[in-house]
Order: structure tokens, then sequence, then C-alpha cells
């Protein structure tokens, strides 16, 4: 019996990594077709594309990197993402807390108003909400940031109320008997304790902003030093659509930021999303 | 009776014995001025909630509502909405079934009702094959990743590394990749095949398919992993008991790991269907849904009448409909499907 289990599990042993090795393959395959390619000269990558490059041209990556569009691309799209999940974070905390922790009349209604607002995609609203900000004379990167917030609110105010609502009330009493009112018990108490959830919500903000691209694309018209990256990658594409190697680089060079946030966030990203998928 | 309470997924439990029905009961500052801390508290809740209120419906609300009314106008956006033409359901009409003036219907069918429906076309197409391919490639992937290997933590981290790239900047990627003279091409023919005769992404009949290779390529990890999720909540113990029972592993994942996950795979399909819908980066930086809208969508059709030839009455017309869909959708969804999964914090009478 025993070893008739054993040779079961070695099948399924290989079984599994060789998914593994196929997954990675057809996953990181085309990135580092891209990021080779941007070492190769043109020729190079018409004459040999599978091939490692040859010559190595660093020309490319340096031009990019020695000029300030990338940077500013970069910096602007970490403006609006870090105001944006600031905002997100700091003004869906501050709405989740009477909504999970008071008693109210109308509290369920005001829930819900905020939960209809996921089925108010970016898309729908993207055409007034255009003329709204040009209207109020709301442009450049405060045009992202602002929207941006208000947007992902519903899904943030959505996660947390039950987070909020999970902590014990014995906080408060405590508080309340220390004397303590309501508003500070939320800034010291409440607060340092719904962080995990915060962190959660702010990484999903933070990728959503850093990867947005329909309001960019509307608002940022124009100067490409003015773009977010996701942007300037595509502007890059479209002004220099004959100089593939220097596509690629620019392209792989936009990846990056986002893959290294990744790495270092990559559990708090799963958490959080399986944490929002299972309900 | 007796009342049957039931907290939701996400509440976690109070302490104490019983989770209260309607959230835990508020514990409220000891005082004596019983007017004044009903209005410290209204105040307190406008100071919390209002910013977040007041941004949500000026820029989702109002944007969304104005939407609704545009729709009923003909209007390009560079005059004063005051000079706008009223329309009815005009706009509505013409996206449908080519506009009530029964000369122009024909023009009008071509020029706006046709590629209306051939980019719905394109997103229904676009779900059927995420439920009939990304789904069960998924889950046989997660399953068969569902063990201790070598290697599993960094698969996991991989495989899940093209959710976060942004969808334009992965797109860029894939346009240079299936460009006809790329190396998609180049691969497929040392292999003594070809491209499809219109280009990988121009060909009108595979267009939509490399597309779906593409959004796959992009989101498959995510749903790979949100199962592994799933799964790892499922007791070793089951598995174990029906392997000694002699079970096979396929019958084990079929009868028990793969029911187990069910909610999550409901979940994930609901989102996927959802973007499905609302698909646009993607497809916008794939030649916007190629040069004869060979794979568009609702939300690039919109985008490319509405604002980028000005017709914002119909492009916010689209825009509704895409509302509306996207709404019946959801609820037909949550309604038929999610409605056994979710519990929710109301009070259940016991039957």
């Amino acid at each position: 019996m025993q070893a008739r289990k054993s040779r079961k599990y070695d099948r399924s042993l290989y079984v599994s990594i060789g998914f593994g090795l196929v997954g990675i393959a057809l996953t990181l395959g085309p990135i580092l077709y891209l990021v080779l390619g941007g070492f190769k000269s043109q020729q190079d990558l018409a004459e040999n594309p599978t091939g490692l490059p040859d010559p190595f041209m660093w020309q490319n990556y340096w031009t990019i990197l020695s000029q300030p569009l990338f940077w500013r691309q970069l910096l602007n799209s970490l403006i609006v993402a870090v105001a944006t999940t600031a905002g997100v974070v700091l003004f869906g905390t501050m709405a989740a807390y009477p909504l999970a922790r008071y008693r109210f009349r109308g509290r369920e209604f005001l829930f819900v108003v905020f939960t209809t607002g996921i089925m108010f995609p970016l898309t729908v609203a993207v055409l007034p909400l255009y003329l709204l900000l040009r209207d109020m004379g709301i442009t450049g990167l405060w045009g992202l940031v602002i929207p941006q917030i208000a947007f992902g609110l519903p899904v943030t105010i959505i996660i947390l109320r039950p987070f909020l609502k999970a902590l014990p009330m014995e906080l408060e009493e405590a508080a309340f008997m220390d004397g303590v009112s309501r508003i500070g018990f939320f800034w010291r108490m409440l607060l340092p304790l719904a962080r995990p959830g915060m962190v959660t919500v702010g990484v999903l903000a933070f990728i959503g902003s850093w990867n947005a691209y329909l309001l960019p694309l509307l608002l940022l018209t124009g100067d490409p030093s003015g773009m977010t990256l996701p942007l300037g990658v595509t502007t890059f594409q479209g002004q220099h659509s004959s100089a593939t190697t220097m596509i690629m680089a620019y392209t792989s060079l936009a990846m990056v930021p986002a893959l290294v946030f990744f790495l270092f966030m990559e559990r708090r990203i799963v958490e959080g999303l399986s944490g929002a998928v299972k309900g | 009776m007796t009342a049957l309470e039931t907290s939701g997924p996400g509440n976690g439990s109070v302490v104490g014995a019983q989770a209260p029905a309607a959230g835990p009961r508020p514990v409220v500052p000891v005082t004596n001025h019983k007017r004044r801390d009903k209005i410290r508290k209204w105040g307190e809740i406008t100071l919390f909630v209002g910013p977040a209120l007041l941004l949500f419906l000026t820029f989702v609300v109002y944007p969304v509502i104005s939407a609704a009314r545009y729709s009923v106008y003909k209007w390009n956006g560079v005059e004063q909405f005051s000079s706008a033409q009223y329309v009815g359901f005009e706009n509505y009409a013409r996206a449908l079934f080519g506009g009530t003036d029964p000369e122009l219907k024909q023009a009008f069918t071509t020029q706006y009702s046709q590629p209306f429906w051939e980019a719905l076309g394109h997103n229904f197409a676009l779900i059927f094959l995420s439920m009939a391919i990304q789904l069960p490639l998924a889950l046989l992937v997660a399953l068969t990743l569902n063990r201790k290997f070598p290697g599993r933590a960094a698969v996991r981290v991989i495989i899940f590394a093209p959710y976060v790239l942004s969808e334009v900047i992965a797109g860029v990627m894939w346009l240079i990749i299936f460009d006809p003279n790329g190396i998609a091409t180049n691969l497929v023919q040392s292999l003594g095949l070809n491209m499809p005769p219109g280009g990988w992404l121009e060909d009108q009949t595979w267009g939509v398919w490399t597309v779906f290779f593409i959004i796959t390529w992009k989101y498959v990890g995510l749903a790979i992993i949100l199962f592994l999720a799933g799964l790892s909540g499922v007791p070793e113990d089951l598995q174990e008991a029906a392997s000694i029972d002699g079970a096979s592993w396929w019958q084990i994942q079929w009868r028990i790991n793969i029911p187990l996950i069910g909610p999550t795979i409901r979940i994930w399909a609901f989102l996927s269907i959802i973007g499905a819908i609302q698909l646009f980066d993607m497809v916008w930086v794939l030649n916007q849904g190629g040069t004869t809208g060979q794979y568009s969508t609702i939300a690039t059709y919109m985008m490319q009448i509405g604002f980028f030839r000005s017709d914002w009455g119909y492009g916010s017309a689209v825009a509704v409909i895409m509302f509306f869909i996207s709404l019946v959708v959801a609820l037909a969804y949550m309604g038929l499907i999610l409605r056994r999964d979710n519990t929710s914090d109301r009070v259940r009478k016991a039957r």
C-alpha cells in the first residue's frame, strides 16, 4: 500500500513541476524577448529574433535613461499613484468607520449608495467626467487624482466596512470610559488596528492608479513629459513606430517599477485579492 | 420560532458567543446631554463620511447621470450644450437598429448599428471564451500546482506577475510580438505553419482569438492564484481519506476540491465577466480594436465615435447601454449563481 502511494506521488510531482515550468516559460518568455530586444539593433532583431543580442547594444536603454522624458513620466505616475492611494485610503477609512461602528438612521442606505458605485465603471462615466473636469477647470495630474479617488472609494468601503466591524466593541467601551472622544478613538486606536485592511486597499488602489490608461488618455494630451507611464509608452510607440528595438527598451523599462513593486508586495496583493474574492 | 443568525463572510467574529445581527451594538460616550450628543453624533458622521460622499456623488454619480442626459441629445461637445439638439431616443435607435428614419436606415445601420453589434458580439465572445477556455485551464493548472514541489513559491509569483502590469504596456509588447514580420510569425513558420492570412491581429476570423490569447496571458495567472488560495482552504484530511479509500487523483479533484472552491470560482467568473464587458485599455492599444473593428469592444467603440469623432450624444447612449448590460448581467448572475454562496447578516428565520 505504501509503495503504491509513493509511486503515485512521484508521477504527480513531475506533472506539477512540468506544469510549473511551462507556466514560467509562457509567462516570462515574452517579457524576456522584450527585454533582450531592447539590446539589439534593428537588423539583429529582424535576422535573429530568438537569439541573444549580437552585437550587444546599450544605446537604446542608455538613450532612454539618460534623457528626462522617461523619468518625468515615472515621476508623474508616482505622484498620481501616491496621491490617489492616500486619498482613497484616508477618505475610505473615514467613511467606513461610521458605517461600521455607529448606529444611525440611513446607515444601510448610505452603504448601498456606495455599493452601487461598483456598477458604475469609469468607462461609462468617462465622457461626462471629461466635460465636468473641463468645466471645473481641473486639469493635469489633479484631473487624474480626484476622479481616481472617487472611483476607488466604493471598493475600498466595501472591503473596509466588514473589516472594521470585526474589531471588538470592547475597544470603544474602554476608550469612552477613559474619556476619549469618538474622533480621538478613531485616530489613535482604530486606525492602527485597521492597518492591515488599509494596506490591502492601498496596494490595490496603487496598482489601479499606476496602470490607469483611459483617463490619462483623455486628460493628458499634448506634451509627453506631462504624461503618466502607460500613456507615455503608447505615445512613444506611436511616435517611433519603426524603431522597434527602441520601443522594446522603453516598454521594458516601463515594466520595471510595477514588477519591483510586485516583488515586494506580492503576498499583500494575493492576500487582498483572495480575501476580497472569498467575501 | 427561533431566529437563525448568520454573519457575512467578511465579518469575522465578534468576541462573545453570538454575533449580533446588525453589527456590534454601538457604545456611546457617557454624558448627560442627550440632544447635544445627537447633534455631535451627526456632526461626526458628516465629518467622517462627508468627503467620501462628496467626491463620490460629484465625480461618479453625477457623470453617470449626465451620460444619461447627454444621450438624448445630438451634440459635438465643442459648442455650448444649451445649443444641442434634443433627439429623444434617436441615438439609441441608431445603435440598436439603424435609427428611426426609414430613408436613412440603411446607411445608419452600416454606419452605427453594425459596428455596435459587432463590438458587443466581441465582448460576448470574450466572455464565452473566458468561461470555456480560461476557466478549465486555470482550474487544471491550479489543481496540478496544489501540492508541495520544489520551486512552488517561485512559480506562483511568476505566474501572477502579468496581472500587475499595465494592460497597455503588456499590449505594446504583444503588438511587437504579433507583428506580421515579428517573432510569432517566425516561430510558427519554423514549425511549418503560417500566420493567419490577414495577420495575427488584423485577420477577420483570427483577430479575436489572438486578442483572447493576449488577455489570457495577462489574466489567467490571477485565476490560478485565486483558485490556489481557495484550494489551500480545503482540508488535506479529506483528500487523504479519499485517496486511502482508493479514489483516483481525478476523482478527488472532481468530487472534493472543485466543489469546495465553488464559491471562489463563481466570484472569479463574475469579476471576469464584468471585466470582459468593460474591456478597453488592452483592445485600444492593439490598434483600437483593429482597422475595421475586427475585435472592437463596446468601450472602444464608444470612445471612437463618442470622443474621437465628437458625437457625444451617441457616445453617451452607447455608454448607457453598456451600463445597463453590466447591470443586467451582474444582477442576473448574483441572483442565479451567487445567491447560494451569499450569506448576509440579515436575520433569517429557521424554517
